[in-house]
């Protein structure tokens, strides 16, 4: 039996659906991220999970039971709140010891368990500090441990890392998953930035408006997306609008119209005649000078512009219709790779087997 | 029928904060509040409909089965025009009260606002803390500077003298009044003005700056027009208690120099005639009701325009 | 930060002297060897020693400390559920009720506390004017101010930690006591202490409420000044701003606290 399982959920705002008849199962020790923009329904479904709000609509179950009309302090659940929700009188301790002290544990148990919960995040040194003697970093660790010490069922965590800076951030991304791992609790984890989704995640529910337009493992979501609004909000890609020309178990052919023609992977539903998108990542086109012709998909253009971002370099291509085309070149020699320059007539070519077609 | 977005957020509250909470909460201020403040505001708009009583107070509501009930004292009222006089003169009072404290307050928030911000806090609390004074101290104290054995008095005659003027006493009019109002609520002023002033971005005085305005224009279009709000919330809070006060023309003012203030607590301490003071109170505060009004309508444009 | 031009630091420090001027005036007459406030004839502590005599003054000191007590405590408990609740449910009609006795002139609240007083307790409870209309008077304007510190104190709070709060297990109950409170109780003590000073200092209020049998200082201070001025007046005056600045001294220690604790 799945650990959560939320059936038909539905929330209204007067008369805007903030989520709308969402359904989504999630497993024990499961690492789970809701991934979209803003006002995406993303934290409502968190918030109407810990019990701050209630839905119009629908069924939440945990472990099979309802838990609609139990209130927060009774579910076996514990939210990180953005901005940490540390309180501001009480010590590092004193915070952490908190939810077992609503627990009714005895003394001797709480001071083990807090110690242990703060040498786990590295913060037992800092356990007579007050909230505000503490840096961002350092204050999201301690509501992690607040969170994690009595062992709830399910950890929620809305953008727990928005505040921090880059460098902090990834730290903090490493540190995360090796703490789900060592304590394998169910995590669920809400953020807007896809990277952060794409690293920490076992499985990623992506959402829009009110509805999740896919749940499933990261690489999927990236590399086989299930509809335009995954594909453009994931990571980078190249959207052409195509006709199917031939639809075969093995291969789709696809007609771009003033370019010609391009081979695509197969993919269910597409068939003869029917208009979409394809899309293609720009680590999967190849880029070189004019002669070349290696791959199967092949197209001349002109370098438009590019950027440079110190491990890759990321090129424009206008093909021969108008249509840019992103292309990713690794910059393994060193000093600055620049191979093309703006105006330089290049071609581009991709595999037989890379991209996707999207319905419309 | 309620829409479900509607029940759902009541199902949430009532779990969220218990119904019984909510009430035990607010309950006892609510009804306090009620009890001393509303009621006594409503039997104040009965009693200017009352006849005044045989030694003064009202006269019964219900007299042999009858209502007793007129409208003598707003005919009154309106019948002789020195009661709207009285009304003017401490609208004059209030605005020109409020104007000098204004322009003394102006510079000295202004200073306070531009001066180091570890220094600002202690600047801040000696401009205020006469204000913690027991105010009828206050207007004492010009007692003593404006008498006419004090020095100040003395200084004002002898100037006048040579001048060929006759004396004059500073107590006991006018201007004593006036300086007294002054006195007493220039804190209000310094408050808000200082506060507003302390948010100005430096960076909008630098740019104009950078774009070529001079000093006189730099004050004028940007730190000016950015104060505006300021400037209401001080006067509001300056006019509105100078448009009720009795106490300084009393102790400070001639016997010409009555205002509302005083012309109420004649009314019901003195003559005894309650509708009367009842209706003059009433008048006194539609009047308070319609600037605070003005002022909110003002603010709520200041901030679209501002925003 | 800039240079500040002559003109406004000396219209500034002449703003200051005319605040303190005059203060320091009664305070100096106040050992002021003469019964004219006119010019100093020489140092006694006269006035003091007469004012300390004064039965009647000491009965209105007495009065004045019995109604600020009784007054700022109800006060404060009633200001602060009125604060806590307009924050929590986001009433809209209860901060109206509470803070409009604070905006109007006071004269308007005092006249209809009078006329309420006299149609109603008089002649249904018997009772006639006295400290008890003191207090009651003092508490219905004080809770505006009270209840504008706590729910300022509440607005710059994170509202997430009350949910976190609730998250990790306590109920609303156990939020309040070992949450909100512990965070509230600098306002609410900045809030009891302001309430303390202004009622100790009210005038016109008291002047219509207190009827024929109590004083409290401001009335015996006003009395005097319009009946019989003597230094005396300038004593007590003395004495009560010290008062008065050794209880902003304390209440701005407690703000400064308040301040620490909820900094992010």
């Amino acid at each position: 039996m799945a650990l959560l399982e939320l059936r038909n959920l539905t929330r209204r705002f007067g008369d805007l659906a903030a989520v709308d008849n969402v359904s989504l199962s999630i497993e024990s020790g499961e690492f789970v991220t809701l991934l979209g923009p803003s006002g995406c329904g993303k934290t409502t479904i968190l918030r109407m999970i810990a019990g701050f709000d209630l839905p119009d609509a629908g069924e939440i179950l945990l472990d099979g039971k309802n838990i609609a009309d139990v209130p927060p302090e009774k579910r076996p659940l514990h939210t990180v709140f953005q901005s940490y929700a540390l309180f501001p009188h009480m010590t590092v301790a004193e915070n952490v010891a908190f939810p077992l002290r609503m627990a009714r544990c005895d003394k001797p148990v709480i001071k083990t368990k807090v110690q242990e919960a703060l040498e786990s995040v590295h913060l037992w040194d800092r356990a007579h500090a007050y909230p505000h003697e503490l840096s961002g970093g350092q204050k999201q660790r301690v509501a992690l441990a607040r969170s994690l010490v009595n062992r709830p069922r399910l950890l929620l965590l809305d953008e727990p890392l928005a505040a921090l800076d880059a460098k902090l951030r990834e730290e903090m991304q490493h540190e995360l998953i090796d703490l789900q791992r060592d304590v394998g609790i169910t995590f669920i984890f809400v953020t807007h930035a896809q990277d952060e989704a794409l690293a920490l995640s076992h499985r990623i529910a992506v959402m829009n408006q009110g509805r999740i337009e896919q749940f499933d493992e990261p690489s999927k979501i990236y590399g086989f997306p299930r509809n335009r609004f995954v594909a453009d909000f994931i990571g980078n890609t190249s959207m052409m609008e195509v006709q199917v020309a031939e639809a075969a178990p093995t291969h789709l052919r696809l007609a771009v119209p003033g370019l010609g023609e391009i081979a695509a992977p197969p993919r269910e539903g597409a068939r003869a005649g029917r208009r979409g998108w394809f899309a293609v990542r720009p680590e999967q086109v190849r880029i070189g000078p004019a002669q070349d012709r290696e791959l199967e998909n092949h197209f001349c253009g002109k370098v438009r512009s590019f950027i440079y971002v110190g491990n890759v370099t990321t090129y424009t291509v206008e093909l021969a219709d108008g249509t840019p085309i992103e292309a990713l070149l690794s910059n393994s020699a060193p000093g600055r790779a620049r191979f093309f320059e703006v105006g330089d007539d290049v071609a581009v070519s991709w595999r037989h087997d890379a991209g996707v077609f999207l319905h419309e | 029928m309620m829409s479900p977005s509607a029940g759902a957020t009541m199902r949430a509250c009532s779990s969220m904060n218990s119904r019984f909470g909510r009430w035990v909460v607010s309950l006892p201020p609510m009804l306090f509040l009620l009890l001393f403040f509303v009621a006594p505001s409503l039997i104040m708009v009965v009693a200017s409909f009352r006849f005044p009583g045989e030694y003064g107070g009202l006269a019964p509501l219900v007299d042999q089965g009858q209502w007793q009930l007129t409208l003598e004292t707003y005919r009154f009222f309106f019948s002789d025009f020195i009661y709207a006089e009285i009304f003017v003169k401490s609208f004059g009072v209030a605005l020109a009260t409020t104007l000098i404290c204004i322009l003394l307050a102006y510079p000295l928030a202004w200073l306070i606002a531009r001066s180091p911000k570890r220094h600002q806090d202690v600047m801040v609390l000696l401009a205020v803390l006469p204000f913690a004074s027991n105010f009828l101290i206050r207007v004492y104290a010009w007692m003593i500077i404006l008498g006419p054995q004090a020095a100040v008095a003395r200084a004002v005659n002898s100037l006048l003298g040579v001048f060929g003027f006759e004396p004059v006493t500073l107590l006991f009019s006018p201007f004593a009044v006036l300086v007294g109002m002054v006195y007493v609520h220039l804190p209000f002023m310094i408050l808000p003005l200082y506060t507003n002033l302390a948010k100005h971005d430096p960076a909008l005085l630098d740019a104009a700056q950078d774009l070529g305005a001079n000093a006189w224009q730099r004050f004028w279009k940007v730190t000016w027009p950015l104060s505006l709000p300021g400037i209401y919330s001080g006067s509001v809070l300056v006019f509105i208690p100078v448009l009720g006060m009795f106490a300084i023309p009393d102790i400070l003012g001639g016997t010409g120099d009555i205002l509302i203030g005083n012309l109420i607590k004649e009314q019901f301490l003195g003559t005894r005639d309650w509708p009367f003071g009842a209706t003059l109170s009433l008048m006194l505060t539609l009047v308070v009701l319609g600037l605070a009004g003005l002022a909110a309508w003002l603010a709520r444009r200041g901030v679209r325009r501002h925003a | 930060m800039r240079k500040n031009s002559l003109w406004l630091w000396a219209a500034a420090l002449a703003a200051y002297a005319f605040l303190y001027l005059p203060l320091l005036i009664v305070v100096l007459y106040s050992f002021n060897d003469s019964r004219l406030n006119a010019e100093w004839v020489g140092f006694t502590l006269n006035w003091y020693i007469e004012l300390f005599n004064d039965t009647d003054m000491l009965v209105a000191a007495r009065n004045s400390l019995l109604i600020a007590m009784a007054a700022s405590l109800m006060a404060t408990v009633l200001g602060t559920l009125a604060g806590l609740a307009i924050h929590r449910y986001k009433l809209r009609f209860l901060p109206v009720l509470a803070i409009t006795p604070v905006a109007m002139p006071e004269i308007l609240l005092g006249v209809s506390l009078l006329l309420f007083f006299n149609m109603v307790f008089r002649p249904w409870l018997g009772l006639e004017l006295g400290m008890w209309s003191v207090i009651v008077a003092h508490i219905t304007f004080c809770i505006g101010f009270v209840t504008i510190v706590v729910r300022g104190s509440l607005l710059g709070m994170d509202e997430s930690i009350f949910e976190a709060a609730r998250d990790l297990g306590a109920t609303p109950w156990q939020t309040f006591r070992l949450v909100t409170f512990p965070l509230i109780l600098p306002a609410v003590m900045a809030g009891a202490l302001m309430s303390f000073a202004l009622s100790l200092d009210d005038f016109v209020i008291t002047f219509f409420t207190a009827g024929v049998g109590v004083s409290t200082l401001p009335l015996e201070i006003y009395s005097m000044i319009k009946i019989a001025v003597t230094p005396e007046v300038n004593a007590v005056s003395t004495l009560l701003m010290l008062l008065t600045l050794g209880m902003i001294v304390l209440a701005s220690r407690i703000h400064g606290k308040a301040f620490q604790s909820t900094a992010p």
